[in-house]
């Protein structure tokens, strides 16, 4: 890997800027470079929310930049908006339950994630930004799976650390579902 | 035939007055500034008088108040309403004009206008929403907010040695002779709601006598600066709110004189 | 444990705000006066959290005017003091700025500036810079103005503006904008007590036997006087112009030049990369000090580069001082975004593409 640029985005509340944060706290622990760049204002209370992270091994030079190389995405108009930025060849992740129309590209890898229904299946719907986190490691390993677990107790305020054990098991579950879904036929 | 789903002795407002735009709040679940827009704008519409009413709305979470009420508005620069207010009404004094404004707004920020408003008397309603925080800018510590009480500014709690002591500015303004109309309501209960609405009325009937300043307060919540539901808020408000903000008249016309007099016990 | 780890040096993930924070708690801030305005809040909220536990004073005052006032009675009783706030709290602090400008006090001003006039947006801009680098409030007077590009930046530059503000007696203004103050960088904090404040012999601290009386004023009402401080005033900005700092990134071979600061520079570095891929040489001048302008490196690379293009987020403020420096020697043309829109690598590129057909 040289440079990965990301845009996550959907719902406040849906755990976009964490998801990012995650990835940022990682990178360095890996000792790479970052930046997060979160969308910030009123907009966040209730509409959408996104975050842009970048992880490199050399300087960054803008931390806003508008062709990603991955988008993660979980909601219908975030789709309008960021699945023609995704640059060719680079890939798109989306949470199915949440999207009513489908990307189209066919210039781009795609990738339907069922996190939320993972997520309610471990009993905590608010780990579904773990699973899809974990479904776009597997696929791109731009950090150390265990930095991410490392990057967990950074994000989680202590008073949530309880939770770091079902955080890592959606982790896992994204690993694994998204390992099934890439040997299905497409 | 209609039923009601809710005892009509509880309806404390309509669905759409003609003073609302219809426009849907923006407010969080559960915050009393839409309850204070509807009654002021009830009122409004009760009085007859949407076609002369002028008001002024500085930055705070109501600074898009204009998007809600059905009269003329300005917006104004934070602490500023009182002083754009008081200007609207010199050059027109044939209109009604109120500013509404919060606790940041009009009790820190705003604190010299304010009481200079009022000093000289002016001939406006000055709503004051005190929910013992800045909501707009994400739960900061206001000049009302309680001793102890943790915002983001105070994350230990307001500490009186360092931070001062909540602020009763309704009660510091009544002492001056400008001010006509003095009371502090609340809108956590549909009785409260029902005795604001009267406030609200009797001021906007003293304007015409150009005797003063009518200064309404308002001891509303903010569940999300609280970071309560909206009813621990409303229950915050009773145990915690009120034993440092009584509500009742404090400064009100002499029925015989005319004059404004001092409430007793307040 | 934790402590401890506080004191050393340290790399952590930070947003902008509360890095420039952790700094100011690092430089050894005596006291901090403020009030809320987004989006640079989370300065003032990490202060009320970590000076308590730490040193220093911070105190939430009941506007930005008192602000500016609190930090020109602690500055001149010889504390090292700051304050931080958005471009319409800016706006509120002037006439308290002219009157620090006027009485030689240091302090940092951080302004992390939002999108104007009027109350605006809380998304980013860089409108205020007319106002930072011209001396915003009334009189002939100058901030040593520093725009930082990076969260790290945020953090040296509050090392930076204590250094220049004490040497010079001025008051430092970092120059930032909403988006830096709101992301996450890694950062490098320095350690903790290694930038030691000695009280200034001419602050208010009590008058002692046998020494004059100290008064802080800035009523100089014989004209004589008055002409005398704004001589000694200009003399000391002249002399700043030694600190001047930019960063030229491949300017050598380059046909072409962006010029932008802050957070804006960063943007062209990533079009000038675009650039280069499509075959156009460009190149990037970032103006660290706004005041002092880097003049001097803008009119050399003048000499030999004939188009230049300024990219900022206004409606073209900076230019003008480009302009001034380059004198007549190239094209400069200006790209801007406002009102809290951020200009995007591909929309630069297309400008770059356009000025070289
Ligand atoms: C000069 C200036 N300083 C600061 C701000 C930021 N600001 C906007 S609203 C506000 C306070 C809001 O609190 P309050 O007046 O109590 O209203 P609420 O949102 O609680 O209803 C502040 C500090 C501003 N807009 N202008
Ligand atoms: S932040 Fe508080 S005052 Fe503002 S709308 Fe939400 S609940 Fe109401
Ligand atoms: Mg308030």
């Amino acid at each position: 890997m040289k440079t990965e640029e990301i845009i996550i985005a959907g719902f406040g509340g849906q755990g976009v800027l964490s998801m990012g944060q995650m990835l940022a706290y990682s990178a360095l622990i890996d000792n790479k470079e970052t930046s997060w760049m979160p969308s910030y204002g009123p907009e966040m209370r209730g509409g959408t929310a996104n975050c842009v992270v970048i992880v490199s091994d050399s300087r960054i030079s803008s931390p806003l930049v508008s062709k990603y190389d991955t988008a993660i995405i979980l909601n219908q108009p975030s789709m309008e908006k960021f699945e023609k930025a995704v640059k060719p060849g680079g890939s798109l992740f989306y949470e199915e339950s949440t999207i009513i129309q489908p990307p189209m590209r066919t210039d781009i890898n795609i990738y339907r994630i069922s996190a939320l229904r993972e997520a309610e299946r471990l009993n905590k719907k608010q780990v579904a930004n773990m699973v899809m986190l974990g479904a776009f490691l597997e696929v791109k390993p731009i950090v150390q799976f265990e930095s991410i677990l490392a990057a967990l107790k950074k994000v989680l305020p202590e008073r949530h650390h309880h939770l770091i054990p079902i955080n890592e098991q959606a982790l896992l579950k994204g690993k694994e579902i998204i390992s099934e879904y890439l040997k299905e036929p497409v | 035939m209609e039923q009601f789903l809710i005892n009509p002795d509880c309806m404390v407002y309509d669905n759409h007055p003609v003073t609302l735009t219809g426009e849907p709040f923006h407010y969080c679940p559960g915050c009393g500034h839409g309850v204070i827009h509807k009654v002021l704008m009830e009122v409004v519409r009760d009085l007859g008088i949407q076609e002369e009413v002028i008001g002024v709305a500085p930055v705070g979470c109501s600074v898009f108040a204009y998007h809600y009420m059905n009269v003329d508005m300005q917006e104004a620069a934070h602490g500023r309403a009182s002083a754009v207010a008081t200007a609207i009404k010199r050059v027109r004094p044939q209109n009604y004009v109120f500013s509404y404004q919060g606790d940041g707004d009009l009790a820190a920020i705003g604190t010299a206008e304010t009481i200079h408003t009022v000093n000289r008397g002016e001939n406006i309603l000055m709503v004051f929403v005190n929910n013992a925080i800045y909501g707009m800018t994400g739960g900061q510590m206001a000049p009302t907010s309680l001793i102890g009480m943790k915002t983001a500014t105070s994350p230990y709690g307001r500490d009186a040695a360092s931070m001062g002591n909540p602020i009763k500015i309704t009660e510091l303004l009544a002492q001056l002779p400008g001010a006509y109309y003095v009371a502090r309501h609340a809108v956590h209960t549909p009785n409260a709601v029902r005795k604001l609405t009267k406030a609200f009325k009797n001021a906007f009937e003293y304007q015409k006598l150009n005797r003063g300043t009518c200064f309404i307060e308002v001891v509303s919540n903010c569940p999300s600066g609280w970071k309560m539901s909206p009813v621990q808020s409303i229950d915050w408000i009773e145990k915690n709110m009120l034993p440092m903000f009584p509500l009742g008249d404090i400064k009100v016309p002499d029925p015989k004189t005319g004059d404004p007099v001092m409430v007793k016990n307040n | 444990m934790e402590k401890q780890e506080l004191k050393g040096k340290e790399i952590k993930l930070m947003k902008g705000n509360e890095a420039l924070a952790e700094a100011a708690i690092r430089a050894g801030l005596d006291a901090y006066f403020g009030y809320p305005i987004t989006p640079q809040s989370e300065v003032m909220e990490y202060l009320t959290e970590n000076i308590p536990l730490r040193r220093g004073l911070v105190l939430q005052a009941e506007s930005e005017v008192a602000s500016i006032n609190m930090v020109y009675g602690a500055a001149g009783a010889g504390a090292r003091v700051m304050t931080s706030s958005s471009s319409p709290g800016m706006s509120l602090m002037q006439e308290g700025i002219s009157y620090i400008a006027s009485a030689q006090l240091p302090c940092l001003l951080v302004n992390v500036m939002r999108g104007g006039p009027g109350l605006g947006t809380i998304q980013p801009s860089q409108g205020d810079y007319f106002q930072a680098v011209k001396g915003g409030g009334h009189g002939d007077y100058k901030l040593f103005t520093l725009a930082p590009s990076t969260v790290q930046e945020m953090v040296d530059f509050v090392f930076e503006g204590f250094k220049m503000a004490e040497k010079y007696r001025v008051p430092a203004m970092l120059l930032a904008d909403g988006a830096l103050g709101q992301m996450m960088e890694k950062v490098e904090l320095p350690a903790e007590g290694q930038f030691p404040h000695v009280i200034p012999d001419w602050a208010t601290t009590g008058k002692k036997e046998g020494r004059k009386q100290n008064v802080i004023t800035s009523l100089f009402i014989q004209p004589e006087k008055m002409e005398q401080i704004n001589l000694d005033l200009q003399a000391k900005y002249k002399a700043m112009e030694i600190e001047v700092k930019s960063e030229s990134i491949n300017t050598e071979d380059a046909d072409l030049i962006l010029v932008a600061f802050g957070l804006v520079a960063r943007i062209c570095m990533k079009a000038a990369e675009l650039a280069r891929e499509k075959g156009i040489k460009v190149g990037v001048i970032r103006p660290i000090t706004l005041f002092p302008f880097p003049t001097e490196v803008l009119n050399t690379t003048a000499d030999r580069v004939k188009k230049f293009l300024v990219v900022e987020m206004n409606a073209g403020q900076m230019v003008e001082d480009v302009r001034l420096s380059i004198n007549g020697k190239a094209d400069v043309q200006f790209y801007g975004r406002m009102g809290g829109m951020i200009p995007n690598p591909e929309e630069i590129l297309t400008k770059l593409e356009s000025m070289m057909k």
